[in-house]
């Protein structure tokens, strides 16, 4: 009984927030490593294109409400998200004609094109906030728990809650189907094969007949889908905020490079790792570890970091994973 | 007879004029910043209690009150003290209403009215700090201490049989200070305290804060947080979770929000926040609807009462002179004698020019203890079917 306990706990605070939060930034991390491979260099701008892709599927998400239209027990926000990734992947396309391509025919170096897309990242942070405004937003509707607490003790009999919530369910459901579709499309297309022959050998594609200009615009395309949805899948799992989705580009990169910039496999690996090892370290263990050792009773709480040095610990994996294995866990180009 | 027709004119002006003087007042408020929606109703209270002495005629042989407003910001220091400074230096105020938060009133307090000699009376700075600051008996506070509002809080769990909380407050002076206090207030009444933890506030998920908080365990969570902020994040977490399902809720978190954001969901749980009942408090708000704005604006009351203080304190030692009239304040705010409500200033100012004694009660209940701070009254509230309900007042 007391391993079934500390079974629930572990599930309820560490495995299931952990394992949401990991496949949102999984899914940032496969946007940021795609331009990372494909385009050469760290786009900073990836957290703004999340929020904006997220602000635009909100808009339409109230849109559709007014209209009446609702997914049953899904968010309305999933019929609004094919939508809003056309109007971000507008957006993103617009921004590589104004900028991007300007440093791209002039070959610039790759540091250039981040400090661009740092000034990208400005901009659209501000465009964001003009259209939807700095408040905090909910726009998760239809039904909100798979298993909620109360139930589940009845139906268990255990003293411990565990709680699954419709949204969690929903981003790792999605970002799974999302993942094989990029791989499938990575591994088996011919324009998927043309974007890893481009990311391999620039040159060496150019000979082969491949248009470079076409596989820029493919990887924008998916880089903002990928945006939108994980943003939207954040959104819908927390609350909407413009300022966070600059905050989550931290974990996001150390996901990215964690895992190896350009290694889409990595990226995915990387986003767990990190969002596990956020949740792992700042969460006390003190009731895991009272119901598995009886008669144990520890006076502290078992934590290893307060919660406010959160982002810390993605600072610490970044640091060490750089010194010991630069090109991250999965071998990706090096930084 | 150019010379003389002078002479005459000033004469006569002067024989209108004996000992009246228009008495300038400053109010040093935050009227941009976080709190910069409050600010107005703040000013406006201020100047109501203003604009009652004057028309009375009867503050030191018809002296007029004029009001002089300036920007303190709430959050910088600098620019409060700045503020504080020309109100004092080229205005010339005789007192402060002001300033509006505790970290810029303790600034302008030490660094300018206390090198002035300046009484400054502030409607709103809570922080238990300005209890003990060395004020030389020129800072007062129409508002309670935060300290004792951990008292309060503490004596409503205790009254509900509540033995071990986990406490999460927003990480800055205001969060800290009321946990603290109420810990040590709970703690002295035999409760125990899991865990007294930080969080921040604009973060879109609390889970983790919330985790460390059911780990340390309790019968309740306390929130000494903001509504539109932090604070509902984690009572959402913790919901979300099954970590609790009943909490405290100190005033930064009772507001109407709560009903919208959980109503039903939190049902049971309680909390606290400063309101004055009574008469005075009715007077006060259909003078403010007379007035043209809402009387029931946080610290609103606490504006109008702070410059009536300070008015009725002139009165009673016969001078604008703050070094003078600060020692009167306490008099004026405490028993023995008639009890005035707000709308009954120029009543006041008649007794105290015939020698009598006044207490003044005002709008919240005034009654100045220790360093000169306002005793307070608290709202216990409680959610019943999904909404916020007075259950009683202490």
């Amino acid at each position: 009984m007391d391993i079934a306990n500390a079974l629930v706990v572990f599930l309820n605070f560490v495995f299931i927030p952990a394992a949401a939060y990991g496949a949102q930034l999984a899914l940032g991390a496969l946007g940021v490593t795609l331009v990372y491979g494909i385009l050469r260099f760290s786009n900073f701008a990836h957290g703004d294109t999340m929020a904006f892709g997220t602000g635009t599927v909100i808009l339409l998400t109230w849109g559709l409400q007014a209209m009446g239209i609702s997914a049953g027990p899904l968010p309305t926000a999933l019929i609004a998200l094919p939508f809003g990734i056309a109007l971000t992947a507008l957006l993103v396309l617009g921004t590589d004609r104004a900028v991007y391509r300007f440093y791209r025919k002039q070959k610039a170096a790759p540091i250039i094109l981040v400090m661009a897309s740092v000034g990208v990242m400005f901009v659209m942070n501000g465009l964001t906030r003009v259209l939807i405004g700095v408040d905090e937003y909910r726009f998760d509707d239809g039904a909100r728990f798979i298993m909620d607490v109360r139930t589940f003790r009845e139906m268990t009999g255990l003293p411990e809650g565990l709680a699954l919530r419709s949204t969690q369910a929903l981003t790792v459901g999605v970002a799974l189907v999302v993942m094989v579709a990029l791989f499938w499309f990575l591994n088996r297309t011919k324009s998927g094969k043309a974007m890893r022959a481009y990311s391999d050998n620039e040159d060496l594609a150019l000979l082969s007949g491949i248009d470079p200009e076409r596989v820029v615009r493919l990887t924008w395309i998916i880089a903002a889908g990928l945006a939108t949805i994980a943003g939207t899948l954040y959104g819908l799992d927390k609350s909407f905020k413009a300022f966070n989705y600059f905050q989550i580009l931290l974990p996001i990169f150390a996901a990215a490079i964690v895992g190896g910039l350009g290694n889409p496999l990595g990226a995915i690996a990387g986003g767990f790792l990190v969002a596990f090892s956020e949740v792992a370290v700042t969460y006390p263990w003190v009731r895991v570890v009272g119901y598995l050792v009886p008669g144990y009773e520890p006076s502290g709480l078992m934590q290893l970091l307060g919660t406010e040095y959160k982002f810390a610990v993605s600072f610490v994996i970044l640091i060490v994973v750089l010194l010991f294995r630069p090109t991250g866990l999965f071998r990706g180009k090096s930084v | 007879m150019k010379n003389l027709l002078l002479a005459t004119a000033a004469g006569a002006l002067m024989a209108g004029a004996v000992g009246a003087e228009e008495i300038k007042l400053g109010i040093s408020l935050g009227f941009t910043g976080p709190l910069e929606s409050m600010a107005p109703d703040m000013q406006q209270g201020a100047e109501l209690a203003m604009k009652e002495v004057s028309d009375s005629g009867l503050l030191l042989d018809g002296s007029t009150v004029t009001a002089v407003t300036g920007d303190s910001t709430c959050i910088d220091a600098a620019a409060a003290t700045a503020t504080v400074e020309r109100l004092i230096a080229s205005e010339g105020v005789k007192g402060i209403i002001g300033g509006m938060c505790s970290g810029e009133t303790i600034a302008s307090l030490e660094n300018v009215a206390k090198a002035n000699g300046v009484v400054m009376i502030s409607p709103s700075a809570t922080s238990p700090a300005l209890s003990t600051i060395e004020d030389d008996g020129l800072f007062f506070r129409t508002s309670p201490s935060d300290a004792r509002q951990g008292q309060v809080m503490a004596d409503i769990l205790s009254d509900r049989g509540i033995t071990s909380v986990a406490v999460t407050y927003t990480n800055n002076d205001y969060g800290k200070g009321l946990a603290d206090s109420f810990q040590a207030a709970f703690e002295e009444a035999g409760g125990s305290v899991t865990v007294n933890s930080a969080h921040d506030d604009g973060k879109a998920d609390y889970s983790a804060e919330v985790a460390a908080l059911a780990a340390a365990g309790g019968e309740a969570l306390v929130v000494a947080g903001y509504v539109d902020q932090g604070g509902s994040g984690v009572v959402r977490a913790s919901l979300d979770t099954g970590a609790f399902e009943t909490f405290v809720f100190p005033d930064g978190m009772v507001g109407n929000a709560l009903e919208s954001n959980f109503g039903s969901e939190i049902e049971g749980s309680f909390g606290q926040n400063p309101a004055a009942e009574g008469p005075g408090r009715d007077a006060y708000l259909a003078m403010a609807e007379e007035a043209g704005f809402d009387g029931t604006g946080a610290f609103s009351a606490e504006a109008y009462d702070a410059a009536a203080l300070i008015l009725l304190a002139m009165a009673k030692s016969g001078s604008s002179d703050p070094a003078t009239y600060k020692d009167s304040i306490m008099d004026v705010s405490n028993a023995p004698g008639e009890e005035i409500l707000p709308g009954q200033l120029a009543r006041a100012l008649e007794i105290i020019a015939e020698g009598g004694d006044v207490d003044y009660v005002g709008a919240t209940a005034v009654e100045m203890v220790g360093g000169g701070e306002s005793a307070g009254s608290y709202r216990e509230v409680q959610i019943t079917d999904g909404k916020l309900e007075v259950v009683g007042y202490r």
